[in-house]
């Protein structure tokens, strides 16, 4: 291996901000050259938000549009919202990625093509008739082209990798020029791969070697030596992690178990995109935590409930199809008042959908997809790094309150990351659990339904305790004793029992903020992953003069208190979701508010100026 | 052995306060009383029982058993239950299911729990009929069966409940009579001493929607020519002489006279095989009851369960990383400080 530094540029131009988006076959590891790219990015300082999108297929077929990865990263010296509306930089390993991703690139945006893969074959697959680097079509974008397959193959030569393999480092040369032109420490880079692939083994030279290869190329090539830098932003103090939501979910549940001093149990079953939850936790058995992979989603929801019933703190994860079969499992769990945990990492729907691709069309389901009268707690992260608090929150109202609380997050909270400052482990709330030892009615009677007067919430008395043998199942209970009823004052009352425990935990969670200047007459209403970008829209509508504020929802059922009150004071209320205006229906039912909608289920987060420019309209044809 | 201490328990200890629902003359009240009886005998903490039940006529059960109990959905009690027993190893976790619960709607649970050996005791019902609907065929059902949806006979061929689960890899697999108590209450014992998955078919009589399946094992006139009792150590003889006997060969197994073939010829019962192919042979003399039909512990084989697997599991990795803490975890997931 060569010994000697990578240096880097003297002169770079400082930039607050850069989006870069990294785009290729979905074999060509853009995943990976953007996490890294992103991590050593971190470790430089920035602020950042990213953005995974990628198809459902392992290797759709090469060259083709349907093949198409990218990976996209916002960084900045400050405090950003979004992972950027527009990529200033994108990275093009085939005519493919190029094509599909063009129309995000910024007016004045820089592309950085891999010319090798611009032969005739892919730019034909691509649909292109001619070579977009040469026929002048892309005269309005800055365009560098660079050699990336030839440079990779005579970099690799002499670390003994072979044959196809010898490609499979091309990403790294692309990282090492894109590193080399942002100004990236390459520490982080070349030591994540020697602990990846090991330094000695060919796969990891020839990885470091590529990487080398491309950002020499970047310093020994004219055309590359205007490069920039984006400073380091002032983040409060504090230790920081870069965590992608999926990863904060599985720490929140393992710190609210923790919490409640109760063992955690996940049964789940494979589901993209909500599997690296299961993957993460199943890691963590010296924890003493149980995880269990079902036969089926069905298994998976019923395994938790029964261990459940048995005293541990249960949790089934799944996306959009598995909810729907969990349902009926999820209304027993009400019915049987235990306390339960079921995440929907949502994504396009119906059916198969777009299994890779984020959409918030599962709140309906959510709120009132069962059987019965039968609502349930609702609660949804805003960001990666939030759903670690929105994972100990579900915990909390599950046990509290004795009732299945569903956490809806997304495939783009799922898989896109951000930096986290890490709270102090030491002092999160306690989330305190009691299970019921003595009897609590006459004569030595165990009640099981015999409910807390301010929670509303029954015992949870678990098997083994002795004394306090009693049946719980889904037929209708009597009040208190729980024996099976059919009484139908009995059937009225407990219906409304069920619900009034649901509506009282509004006692319990914080009024809504409201966002943003006090004259304004606009509101906007947004809950889940669209928070960034509407509060970035919000923001950018104020800076120019518009004047609309900005509410956001983490607990859609029941909602806060001062809800109600809030959408009042406005003269018009604006809800963006990634759907056909499923939060907005449920407002004007509740609350008789008149709302506008806009929707978008493309498959993709909003952008920032898309709520910007949605805000402006209505501003203006309110004047 | 000890004999002169007093049992800890009556059958009044493990009956709840609720009034039994079946209809009069169901097969359900003997195994109740059965397995009621069976478990008062046992010096075992009454509150560490729980059945599981799902959906149908027999899974009522758990409301009449003063005990733990959860009455589930149609066909999921084999899950919930495996969720049960993985929290709690102490437990002894029954589950309670019928033909239609545990065969048509959840029988992927039954296989999946089955080839787990989670630590389970499955007690299936079978009475070849959905009783709480009222009479419809269901998967045991023999073919041709004229019922109110197969007015022209059902075209379904039934499940062999005991072949079912021998091929689902389960490690104790027997039938037993409802209305034989002295037989269920040995096939009870050696199910609850089995450390694993345990499934008992019970041929249970429905009297008012399936009256008489199980005539040729349980009518006085036909039973002694039709009972096989499986017997460990024992060969395979019945009939009211032991003249009729079962030898195994490579056609599987078949019904001789023992003098035609000599008593040598006969197959010695042995549950412990490793290989359950003896087992399946004898499962396959009778699909339903058709004739002969064995009844006993067909398979009883050690296996390590899914729960003790699972908490070695968790041993070990204490053993090999004694702290559990997030901050080490998000430590170990790479961090960044901001002065």
């Amino acid at each position: 291996m060569k010994e000697e530094t990578l240096s880097h540029p003297e002169t770079p131009e400082k930039r607050d901000r850069v989006v870069i988006r990294f785009a290729g076959d979905s074999g060509d590891g853009m995943q990976l050259a953007g996490t890294r790219f992103s991590e050593s990015s971190a470790a430089f300082g920035n602020d950042l938000a990213t953005f995974p999108d990628y198809p459902a297929e392992i290797r759709a077929p090469q060259g083709t549009i349907a093949g198409v990865s990218s990976f996209q990263v916002h960084i900045a010296d400050w405090d950003i919202l979004t992972h950027g509306d527009e990529a200033d930089v994108l990275v093009a390993m085939n005519p493919a990625a190029l094509r599909a991703n063009l129309g995000d690139v910024a007016a004045d945006g820089l592309i950085l093509a891999n010319e090798d893969a611009f032969d005739e074959r892919n730019l034909d697959k691509a649909g292109y008739e001619s070579n977009p680097l040469t026929d002048g079509s892309l005269s309005s974008y800055h365009v560098m082209t660079a050699p990336m397959e030839k440079l990779t193959k005579l970099a690799v030569v002499n670390t003994g990798v072979k044959g196809r393999s010898v490609l499979r480092s091309k990403n790294f040369f692309a990282l090492g020029l894109i590193s080399w032109m942002f100004n990236r420490p390459t520490e982080p880079i070349l030591e994540w791969v020697q602990q990846k692939f090991g330094a000695d083994t060919p796969v990891g030279q020839a990885n470091i070697e590529a990487f080398r290869a491309g950002f020499n190329f970047g310093n020994t090539t004219e055309e590359f030596h205007h490069t920039y830098e984006v400073p380091p932003a002032s983040l409060p103090k504090g230790t920081y992690t870069n965590v992608t939501g999926n990863q904060a979910l599985a720490w929140g549940l393992v710190a609210a178990a923790q919490s409640a001093d109760l063992t955690l149990f996940l049964g789940s079953y494979p589901i993209t995109p909500a599997t690296s939850i299961l993957e993460a936790i199943a890691r963590l058995k010296h924890f003493g935590i149980k995880t269990f992979q079902a036969e089926d989603e069905i298994a998976a929801v019923g395994v938790s409930l029964g261990a459940s019933f048995a005293g541990h703190l249960a949790v089934t994860t799944t996306s959009g199809p598995g909810l729907a079969l969990k349902s009926e499992t999820m209304s027993l769990a009400l019915m049987t008042e235990l306390p339960l945990i079921i995440i929907d990492v949502q994504r396009a729907g119906p059916s198969t959908g777009m299994p890779t691709k984020v959409e918030q069309s599962d709140l309906m389901m959510a709120l009132y997809g069962r059987h019965g009268e039968s609502p349930l707690p609702v609660v949804a992260p805003r960001s990666p790094s939030d759903a670690f608090a929105v994972a100990m929150e579900a915990a909390r109202i599950a046990v509290k309150y004795m009732t299945p609380v569903i956490v809806l997050s997304d495939g783009y909270l799922a898989n896109g990351a951000e930096p986290w400052r890490l709270p102090d482990f030491d002092e999160l709330p306690e989330i305190g659990v009691h299970y019921a030892t003595s009897p609590n009615g006459p004569d030595g009677v165990f009640y099981p339904y015999a409910r807390d007067e301010k929670t509303g919430s029954r015992p949870w008395a678990i098997p083994g305790t002795p004394g306090m043998e009693h049946r719980i199942g889904g037929l209708e209970k009597q009040a208190l004793t729980g024996n099976v009823s059919y009484d139908p004052e009995n059937h009225e009352m407990m219906t409304e029992a069920r619900a009034s425990k649901i509506d009282r935990i509004a006692d319990d969670i914080p009024d809504v903020e409201v966002h943003g200047p006090d004259d304004a007459s606009l509101l906007v209403v947004s809950w889940g992953s669209t928070y960034g970008s509407v509060r970035a829209g919000v923001n950018n509508a104020n800076r120019d003069g518009y004047s609309a504020t900005h509410v956001h929802l983490r607990h859609l059922n029941p909602f806060p208190k001062n809800l109600g009150e809030v959408l009042g004071r406005y003269d018009k209320v604006l809800v963006p979701e990634l759907n056909r205006g499923q939060l907005a229906l449920v407002l004007r039912g509740k609350y008789l508010t008149p709302t506008v909608t806009l929707s978008k289920v493309r498959g993709a987060p909003f952008m920032s100026n898309e709520i910007t420019k949605k805000i402006i309209e209505l501003l203006e044809d309110q004047s | 052995m000890t004999t002169t201490i007093e049992p800890r328990y009556t059958r009044a200890d493990f009956q709840s306060d609720q009034e039994v629902k079946w209809c009069p003359g169901c097969g359900d009240y003997t195994i109740l009383a059965s397995v009621q009886t069976f478990l008062a005998g046992l010096d075992f903490d009454r509150e560490k029982h729980v059945f599981v039940s799902g959906i149908g006529c027999s899974s009522r059960f758990p409301y009449y058993m003063n005990t733990y109990g959860m009455h589930s959905i149609h066909g999921r009690a084999p899950a919930i239950a495996t969720g049960v027993a993985l929290a709690n190893p102490e437990l002894t976790v029954w589950v309670i299911t019928g033909d239609g619960d545990g065969l048509s709607i959840g029988g992927n649970h039954l296989i999946h729990a089955l080839r787990r050996n989670v630590n389970l005791k499955i007690l299936l019902f079978n009475n070849q009929i959905y009783g709480l609907t009222k009479g419809q065929y269901s998967p045991t059902s023999e073919a041709g069966k004229k019922t109110k949806t197969s007015p022209m006979g059902s075209l379904d061929y039934p499940f062999n409940p005991v072949s079912l689960a021998l091929g689902a890899e389960a490690t104790f697999v027997a039938r037993t009579i409802d209305m034989d108590r002295d037989h269920t209450a040995k096939v009870l014992e050696a199910a609850y001493n089995h450390h694993g998955t345990a499934f008992i078919e019970i041929y249970q009589n429905c009297n008012v929607f399936n009256d008489k399946a199980f005539q040729i094992l349980t009518g006085r006139q036909e039973r002694d020519a039709n009972r096989i009792y499986l017997e460990t150590g024992q060969p395979i003889v019945f009939g009211e002489n032991n003249e009729m006997g079962v030898a195994v060969g490579v056609e599987g197994a078949q019904i001789v006279r023992v003098e035609d073939v000599g008593i040598d010829a006969i197959q010695v019962h042995d549950p412990t095989r490793p290989n359950p192919g003896i087992a399946f042979a004898l499962s396959r003399l009778a699909h339903g009851p058709s004739g002969p039909t064995p009844i006993g512990v067909f398979r009883n084989v050690q296996r390590d369960t899914y729960g003790d697997l699972m908490e070695a599991q968790i041993e070990l990795a204490k053993e090999r990383n004694k702290t559990a803490s997030i901050a080490d975890l998000v430590e170990q997931h790479g961090t960044w400080t901001v002065e």
